[in-house]
């Protein structure tokens, strides 16, 4: 079903368009799709691309501004229940398929053409000439992962007070129904110091000689050994190549050192 | 040194937790220097054969073709010979699904994303179609090294979307090129350079739809020194987070160099090696 936006103003609804055209313009002209007749309004104030299930507004400089959900735009990508605000006038952008989230969006992917008109169709794609031209793929924005929050050997981990913690969004926020998982160190040198298993992914060990990974899963938390030819002990007994999920007051040996884990409440 | 031991390679295929059939397709063969993955699509089990035609086509022409040849050597053909050889096979994959979808009512409008690399002469050949993806981990930099041919790079390329917008659009899954829909196929290919330590990481759409570059970065960079751990990881994040596709990884480190001789006498040597080695 198409996209549609109600038109309102002092919250009544004065009528409701389907976003069935690719391109279609607001404004105080008639030759308009959504004609509003005000002083405000802009002869083509601005106009909505509609390509599949996606919208965009544009702006079309018009001479007093849209605004979405209180924001001046001059390009914008329309999402479910978006207010536009034209002069007085506000239009509600509702899109009720369902959200990428959802399952139904994972829907079997499929191969986009031009034209269905066209009986031996190519697949859409660039000029060619315009494709190598934009074919280098090391222009793409990168990710970089920030290098100091990949590494947390375990020295680093008992001296810092707050061992790396990821700064960026990307990573998964705690759940907060999970209790954060901790790790106490109980011999050797950094005795007593503690880690807190925040980020999804914790290895902690000396690189080459034995190194371990705490993944911090839905389900819980697991240990797993990443290098060395000797395995860590998790309570007295080696660990194999599976991840072993963690309980509470698990003793795990790493590298001659012991530690315990536990959950924080 | 060779190929066989300048590459570390590992591959693994889940379904994912949604659906039942599995229509991924991995393969590598560490001789070759070979790393296949295809993402098959279709109705009824179309697109588990799509995937599959078109890895073991790949797999078994190219293997064919370098027959008497040593991947070391392979540089000397010719400056592209890697880029050829994944045209052409890509080509021939191509031409055999489009037939089997004309002939086989039920596999009518099969076809496939392929994501390829060919490991040659200390450089790296990567074919692809689709929305499969290629990345690199160099140092600290994590990045694809392909371009999806899908809608919404088209508009991410055009400035329409941004790619954080990209991932908030309702038209995912729709692919601008694939593998057996048509009599004819424009792969992409590109070569790169090679450097010891870069790990290389061939994935469907089915792991970075579910979790983020930067957390499949994070992955490789921490578990670098054990490969087999590293794809576990990885499939099991992307089930973690809902597992709404089938998801496929190949891993490739790079232990060391396997640079064509270039003096005479490696060459001759080489040249020595080869005969003995396949009884010539």
């Amino acid at each position: 079903m198409a996209a549609k936006l109600m038109l309102s103003m002092d919250g009544v609804v004065l009528q409701e368009y389907a976003l069935d055209k690719e391109r279609m313009t607001i404004g105080r002209r008639p030759s308009s799709e959504i004609v509003i007749d005000n002083i405000a309004v802009s002869g083509e104030h601005a106009a909505i691309v509609t390509i599949l299930n996606d919208s965009f507004l544009e702006d079309l400089d018009s001479t007093n501004g849209t605004l979405v959900n209180d924001v001046a735009i001059k390009r914008h990508f329309l999402q479910n229940n978006d207010v536009i605000e034209i002069g007085k006038y506000k239009l509600k952008y509702l899109n009720d398929q369902q959200s990428p989230s959802t399952a139904a969006d994972f829907e079997k992917t499929m191969v986009f053409r031009a034209s269905p008109h066209i009986a031996s169709s190519t697949p859409v794609k660039a000029d060619p000439s315009e494709m190598s031209e934009r074919s280098n793929p090391t222009e793409q924005p990168q990710s970089t992962p920030a290098e100091k929050a990949l590494e947390l050997r375990q020295t680093e981990a008992a001296t810092s007070p707050q061992p790396a913690r990821v700064p960026s969004a990307e990573i998964a926020p705690p759940d907060s129904q999970q209790a954060m998982g901790v790790i106490q160190i109980l011999t050797g040198p950094n005795a007593g110091k503690e880690l807190e298993l925040v980020k999804n992914l914790t290895t902690v060990g000396k690189a080459g000689l034995q190194v371990v990974v705490f993944t911090r899963r839905p389900r819980g938390y697991f240990v797993t050994h990443v290098e060395g030819a000797s395995y860590p002990n998790l309570n007295g007994k080696p660990l194999d190549d599976q991840p072993r999920q963690l309980n509470e007051n698990d003793i795990i040996e790493l590298a001659g050192i012991k530690m315990e884990f536990y959950l924080k409440r | 040194m060779y190929i066989e031991q300048a590459l570390e390679i590992v591959s693994q295929t889940h379904p994912g937790v949604v659906r039942s059939q599995n229509e991924d397709c991995v393969e590598f063969d560490v001789s070759c220097g070979l790393v296949v993955l295809a993402d098959g699509m279709g109705g009824h089990n179309a697109g588990e054969i799509a995937s599959s035609i078109t890895v073991s086509l790949i797999l078994t022409e190219i293997k064919h073709s370098l027959e008497n040849m040593r991947p070391e050597e392979r540089g000397e053909g010719g400056e592209d010979v890697g880029v050829m050889l994944l045209r052409e096979k890509l080509q021939k994959a191509n031409t055999a699904i489009y037939n089997a979808s004309l002939s086989q009512p039920q596999c009518a409008g099969m076809g496939t994303t392929v994501v390829a690399g060919l490991f040659y002469d200390n450089r790296l050949a990567v074919a692809h179609v689709g929305d499969s993806r290629m990345y690199r981990l160099r140092g600290a930099i994590f990045e694809p090294i392909t371009r999806d041919h899908s809608l919404l790079q088209e508009q991410i390329d055009r400035g329409m979307l941004s790619p954080k917008d990209a991932r908030l659009s309702r038209n995912k899954n729709l692919i601008t090129r694939a593998v057996g829909v048509d009599p004819a196929v424009e792969a992409e290919i590109h070569v790169h350079a090679v450097q010891v330590g870069d790990i290389y990481l061939l994935c469907s759409d089915g792991l970075n739809d579910m979790v983020e570059d930067d957390e499949i970065g994070t992955r490789l960079h921490m578990l670098r020194a054990n490969l087999q751990l590293m794809a576990k990881q990885l499939i099991e994040m992307a089930n973690d987070n809902g597992g709404r596709d089938n998801v496929s990884v190949i891993l490739v480190k790079i232990n060391g160099e396997f640079a064509v001789p270039r003096g005479w006498l490696a060459k001759m040597l080489s040249w020595f090696k080869s005969r003995i080695k396949y009884g010539d």
